[in-house]
């Protein structure tokens, strides 16, 4: 099953398969960026304007040995690019995207061991820029490890 | 009375690049990134020579937008713990090879503005402690490529001190 299944279930008309290929075609390219790889991101899910993705834990993304807790640069990576998925799974169909900025507060460190998941919705887009907020946690999703909001430029397709 | 004579440069160097050394292995994470600092006196540039798995659109191709945050983030902690650590550095209060080394000051938000976009070459970085108090500080840092005066990304950051 893929991992965006939840996003594909529901009725078996035209429109509905036409939505499923453009989010299939957004996980794969979101998961198929090379950064995104070398972290270990896997796209858990892609509905219409959100994207939850996983980041598992890792020894070489530690910021501190004393604690074992995650480098902020490993998850802000991680919350970058669920941004950008939300924004490339928005019902408007963009062509493309990039981060103009994102502003991340650090709630709590995140307990060591982990996998670190972020959850972006795009909440609204113009003609030209696309505006997210982020969330990531990690096993205990009631505390948020950090939060997030970022624009981003959004790219129309050609007519 | 006569005065101290200066240190020799051999020591005062390896002093300083021992330090900075400690500092840098003690983040796993810059290791990851490939990162890493040049020195001149007191001041540190950082550098992010580039490596294929940190594009993100491998389309243009363009530097991932996460791997340009957590450079900045990177050189920004470090530029601060260095310049924190300067002065009992310097009056030999700190010994690289000990157990334990001062702790890392803790991120509390990360604003980074993305003004170009990072092409698949060397990046560099400079970050300023804007504010350093006893509890909180204040760092910006830009990041350039090619051109020093055309940064790609810049960013603010807030961070919580050790508790001495």
């Amino acid at each position: 099953m893929p991992p965006c299944a939840r996003a594909l279930t529901g009725e078996n008309d035209g429109k509905e398969i036409q939505m499923s290929q453009r989010l299939i075609q957004a996980r794969d390219v979101m998961q198929s960026l090379p950064h995104a790889q070398s972290l270990g991101m896997i796209v858990a899910e892609m509905a219409e304007g959100s994207a939850t993705i996983t980041m598992p834990y890792d020894p070489r993304l530690i910021g501190d040995p004393a604690t074992g807790v995650l480098h902020g640069g490993a998850i802000s990576a991680l919350m970058d690019t669920a941004s950008g998925a939300a924004v490339m799974c928005h019902p408007s169909a963009p062509a493309a995207t990039a981060t103009l900025d994102l502003r991340i507060d650090y709630m709590r460190p995140a307990t060591p061991g982990q996998a670190i998941t972020a959850h972006a919705i795009c909440h609204h887009v113009t003609r030209t820029v696309a505006f997210v907020r982020v969330t990531a946690t990690d096993a205990d999703e009631s505390r948020p490890v950090a939060m997030g909001t970022g624009t981003f430029t959004l790219e129309r397709p050609l007519p | 009375m006569t005065r101290k004579p200066p240190e020799p440069v051999e020591v005062v160097k390896s002093r300083r690049e021992a330090a900075l050394a400690r500092l840098v292995a003690g983040v796993p994470y810059i290791g990851f990134l490939g990162a890493r600092f040049d020195r001149r006196g007191d001041e540190l540039t950082a550098v992010l020579p580039f490596h294929p798995s940190l594009i993100g659109n491998p389309a243009i191709p363009a530097l991932h937008g996460g791997a340009t945050a957590a450079f900045l983030e990177v050189a920004a902690i470090i530029e601060l713990a260095w310049s924190n650590l300067w002065q009992d550095m310097e009056e030999g209060r700190i010994d690289p090879s000990a157990e334990t080394f001062p702790a890392l000051p803790k991120t509390i938000t990360f604003t980074v503005d993305y003004l170009r976009s990072g092409l698949p070459r060397d990046a560099y970085a400079r970050a300023t402690v804007t504010r350093s108090g006893r509890r909180f500080a204040t760092v910006q840092v830009e990041a350039w490529q090619d051109n020093r005066a055309k940064p790609f990304a810049q960013a603010t950051a807030h961070f919580l001190m050790p508790e001495v």
